[in-house]
């Protein structure tokens, strides 16, 4: 667009400026941009201003002020996911920081669980198999077509009826069994089986670490020599080995350091274990099928951008349709998946802010809802949550383009 | 080998073979199905699995339609007459389908003005979707259309409307009337109102200023870093007003004066002006005048008492065509060379994309009322609609700035060329293509926004989700009759959404214009 109002002289007014005058601000495409954007510096700055102007007249008539002092006073209130010490009298703070937690921790496990079902919806989508092809189809036109928010509150219900009330579970013959004997679900959410960590357990889980870094540096290791020499290792029952041997070997050899903690009927509900809650679950499904359905659309067009040619050339080589997927055609399409993959993690994040519709107390139900309400403080709260958002995009899209940069085409 | 022939006989054959079938197996259906459904294990497995689960679904959804119960007029005789049966209910769709559709609150005698204004969407929407296939003059009816349904749906007088469009029509003309004056009168008219405009902005700037010095000491007085950083912000502007608003308002007055021979700024000050008189102060009572002179009322209705799918269908209507010019207007400064333009520009799009539409919900819910005069009192619907607008326009800028950067940089260099200015280059080139390139991506963010607008339910209105979770699942009556209610409401977008995108495919098809 530059060149077209760079350095061209309005012909109507004669020959070349000897000198500056008034009018060349306005006649002249020199001086004129600066005009033009001087005066839309007054006009911000006048809006600016009235805005401001109204919000004084307005917040003085209401008797308010704008102060962060109530950050620091009690929240009063209950938080029923607590990933950090909080109680009700810790302060509005920390409330705000549970919340923070919690929206991390449903956008990261729908993050996850959505790339999982989109790459393989994706791919199925495109499947020779007429049948797996429609149904895929269907599954994406489906999620993509109808609100989010409509979703959650399905899934939300639909979990909160089909489900048995723990007391279901009760008595000689219950209506209602423990999955495998471990996992309860129940109208009040899913009970899973907690960890106990005995002595030993840190050298235990270091090597449960340590193997899954393995598996991935052999993969990786296999992938360098593969691409250097030709050589294929084998990829699928090594990393299981590796995955699996060191942690069973340092389990038995520490002495069982842990145990698990199954849950127990007691009273009214389940004791011990782990509670995942059904507003964590319902809004981690809808968030993830959702979205797993748009990232669908995104690794079917990245598939379909690589030329057939490819494959085609893939396939003269003897290799096989698993191996064409993984070794030629993903790793290209990736270049086309990754930019539009980074906004669907933005969406998640974003659209995990609908928590407030099924009461998981994310950053929305505590800094957005309850915390506003109590305190009126509306402008505060509000600025503090659209900042949080704003952080986390940024830094969601500082992370994928890193990797995005790591897997695009190296050219000269 | 040559040898080997000259000692047989040769074989020639003197008749055909009768052309034969192929075998059973590379043939039909069995062709088909071996190559689309079994052509290896894991394709077997698949298939196999996949009909299962097509049985599973079809055998147990089948009966709850099936069996449903129509009729009754709550879940618990529902349960009487399904006698233990699962199935479905549909009766809360025959006694609150209504509430659904319409909102809890809207007249329901007056039910005929928003199903018209419904059905003339689709008539006026005709012209603009097909305009290949549709005579131009239809745009006319496309142009009304707003103001028509704007009167159907909220009510009142219709001559309020047909003031306001006449009255925007007779500003389309003052430019032209400016153009057409004589040139001393003109040059005098410049002084006028280059003069008035003058001495307001320095008005409002100095009462501007003011308010910012003001808001600084404010912040001083608060105390702590962001005090300080906010004061000297404030300050800073408030000096910066102090120290420009009398040049401002001599240069603008200049300028407009100046601006007489040419006509452009003068003619735009003067619609402006003129518009901002006529909407305020002419339209109301001329509008009252006229009614009482020949009265064309329907009854008020209230912008609370709007719900239901017609309250996401006009928020989606409403904020889409709203946000695609301001859209447009926000890529282009986003491609801008004026680097203050393009950094507001980038500021707000790149702000309103970071957060997730509830918070701007909210914005709209309690802070934006405090953005405006005390003695003004906007309605929800309208503070509603002018974030959703925002937030639309924000993704829609993005989409266009893709289109924008996707056009050959010869386009740009051809229009210059030809001697157009940037306006015209824009109009008649750039922008063309630009739009073409963008059309997928602009519905994708319709299509979104209109499932987006289903969130207004979280700042408790009654749309179509809000509906369903506050009066009907909220009643006695129907408490618990998700599925049906949902399922309704899923279906209701389902077909909206879905015929969106089958409309912008083939639009897509229609305007390929390359390989061809």
């Amino acid at each position: 667009m530059s060149t077209i109002s760079e350095e061209r002289l309005d012909s109507g007014h004669g020959g070349a400026p000897s000198g500056f005058k008034l009018g060349m601000l306005l006649n002249d495409t020199r001086y004129r941009s600066y005009t033009f954007q001087f005066i839309a510096l007054v006009l911000l700055i006048l809006s600016i201003s009235y805005l401001v102007s109204n919000l004084i007249a307005n917040l003085e008539e209401a008797g308010l002020n704008i102060s962060w002092a109530f950050l620091a006073e009690p929240a009063g209130y209950d938080i029923n996911q607590r990933p950090i010490e909080y109680d009700s009298q810790s302060t509005h703070a920390r409330a705000s920081i549970v919340g923070a937690i919690n929206t991390l921790i449903v956008a990261f496990l729908a993050c996850v669980t959505a790339t999982i079902l989109g790459v393989v919806a994706g791919v199925l989508r495109l499947s020779n198999n007429w049948i797996v092809a429609r149904l895929m189809s269907v599954y994406v036109e489906a999620f993509r077509n109808v609100p989010v928010l409509i979703w959650i509150l399905i899934i939300f219900l639909a979990m909160s009826n089909a489900f048995p009330q723990p007391r279901a579970f009760r008595g000689e013959a219950p209506d209602a069994e423990m999955w495998l004997g471990l996992f309860a679900f129940t109208n009040r959410g899913v009970y899973a089986p907690s960890f106990i960590n005995g002595a030993g357990s840190t050298i235990f889980w270091i090597v449960c670490v340590l193997s899954i870094v393995g598996v991935f540096a052999y993969r990786r290791y296999a992938k360098k020599l593969l691409y250097d020499t030709g050589r294929l290792l084998p990829m699928g029952w090594p990393s299981l080995a590796i995955l699996i041997v060191p942690p069973v070997l340092a389990f038995f050899l520490l002495g069982s350091p842990v145990s698990l903690e199954t849950p127990e009927l007691r009273g009214f509900n389940f004791q011990g274990g782990v509670h995942l809650r059904l507003s964590l679950i319902a809004l981690w499904f809808a968030l993830a099928i959702y979205t797993g359905a748009f990232i669908a659309e995104n690794v079917r067009a990245g598939i379909m951008a690589i030329s057939k040619g490819q494959t085609e050339a893939a396939g003269a080589l003897g290799l096989r349709p698993g191996r064409i997927m993984n070794l030629v055609i993903l790793p290209q399409a990736l270049r086309v998946i990754i930019p539009p993959l980074i906004s669907q993690y933005l969406n998640i994040t974003k659209n995990s802010s609908l928590a407030i519709a099924v009461g998981y107390m994310d950053i929305t139900g505590t800094l957005g809802g309850i915390t506003l309400n109590q305190t009126g403080r509306a402008i505060e709260a509000i600025l503090l949550l659209m900042l949080f958002y704003l952080l986390v995009s940024l830094a969601i899209s500082a992370i994928m383009n890193v990797y995005n940069n790591s897997v695009k085409l190296k050219e000269r | 080998m040559s040898d080997t022939h000259s000692e047989s006989v040769g074989f020639v054959r003197k008749t055909f073979i009768e052309p034969a079938p192929p075998p059973a197996r590379e043939a039909g259906a069995v062709k088909w199905l071996r190559e689309n459904l079994f052509s290896g294990v894991v394709n077997s497995a698949l298939t196999i699995l996949s009909i299962i689960f097509i049985v599973w679904i079809a055998v147990s959804v089948y009966p709850w339609f099936a069996n449903a119960a129509y009729g009754t007029s709550s879940l618990a005789e529902c349960r009487e007459v399904l006698e233990g049966v699962n199935a479905a209910c549909f009766s809360v769709l025959q006694e609150r389908g209504n509430q659904m559709l319409f909102g809890i609150a809207y007249p329901s005698e007056q039910y005929w003005r928003p199903l018209l204004a419904f059905v003339l969407l689709f008539v006026c929407a005709v012209p603009v979707l097909f305009s290949q296939y549709v005579p131009r003059q239809t745009l006319i009816g496309t142009a009304l259309y707003p103001f028509f349904a704007y009167w159907l749906i909220w009510g009142g007088t219709l001559w309020l409307s047909i003031a306001i469009l006449g009255l925007l029509i007779a500003a389309y003309f003052v430019p032209k009337v400016i153009a057409g004056l004589p040139d001393g009168a003109r040059s005098g008219l410049g002084l006028v109102v280059g003069g008035a405009t003058g001495l307001l902005l320095a008005y409002w700037l100095a009462v501007g200023g003011l308010n910012l010095w003001g808001l600084a000491s404010g912040f001083a007085e608060g105390g702590g870093t962001g005090g300080m950083i906010g004061a000297v912000l404030f300050y800073a502007m408030a000096a910066f007003v102090a120290v420009t608003f009398i040049p401002m308002g001599i240069f603008t007055a200049y300028a407009v004066w100046q601006s007489a021979e040419r006509g452009l700024l003068l003619s735009t000050v003067t619609t402006i002006a003129f518009l901002f008189v006529a909407l305020n102060f002419v339209a109301g009572p001329l509008a009252g005048v006229l009614n009482g002179i020949v009265p064309i009322e329907l009854e008020a209705v209230a912008s609370r008492d709007l719900g239901g799918f017609m309250l996401n269908m006009i928020l989606g209507t409403v904020c889409v065509s709203l946000s695609i010019p301001l859209g447009i207007l926000l890529a282009l400064g986003r491609q801008s060379s004026l680097p203050f333009i393009k950094g507001v520009c980038v500021v707000f799009i790149e702000f309103i994309r970071g957060v997730p539409l509830i918070t701007l919900l909210f914005v709209a819910n309690v802070v934006l009322a405090y953005f405006f005069p005390p003695e003004s009192n906007i309605d929800l619907v309208l503070r509603v609609i002018i974030m959703i607008t925002m937030f639309a326009a924000a993704y829609i800028a993005e989409v266009i700035r893709g289109g924008l950067a996707a056009l050959p940089r010869g386009q740009y260099e051809a229009a210059d060329s030809l001697g157009l200015d940037y306006g015209q280059a824009t109009r008649l080139i750039i922008l063309p293509q630009a739009l073409k390139i963008s059309i997928p991506g602009i519905v994708n963010v319709a299509v979104g926004l209109f499932k987006d607008t289903t969130l207004v339910s979280v700042i408790s209105m009654f749309d179509l989700v809000g509906a369903i979770r506050g009066p009907i699942l909220g009643s006695a009556d129907w408490a618990g009759i998700y599925w049906e209610a949902f399922g309704f409401a899923a279906l209701l977008f389902f077909v909206v959404c879905y015929g969106i995108s089958q409309y912008s495919q083939w639009l897509e098809r229609e305007l390929a214009t390359d390989h061809r």
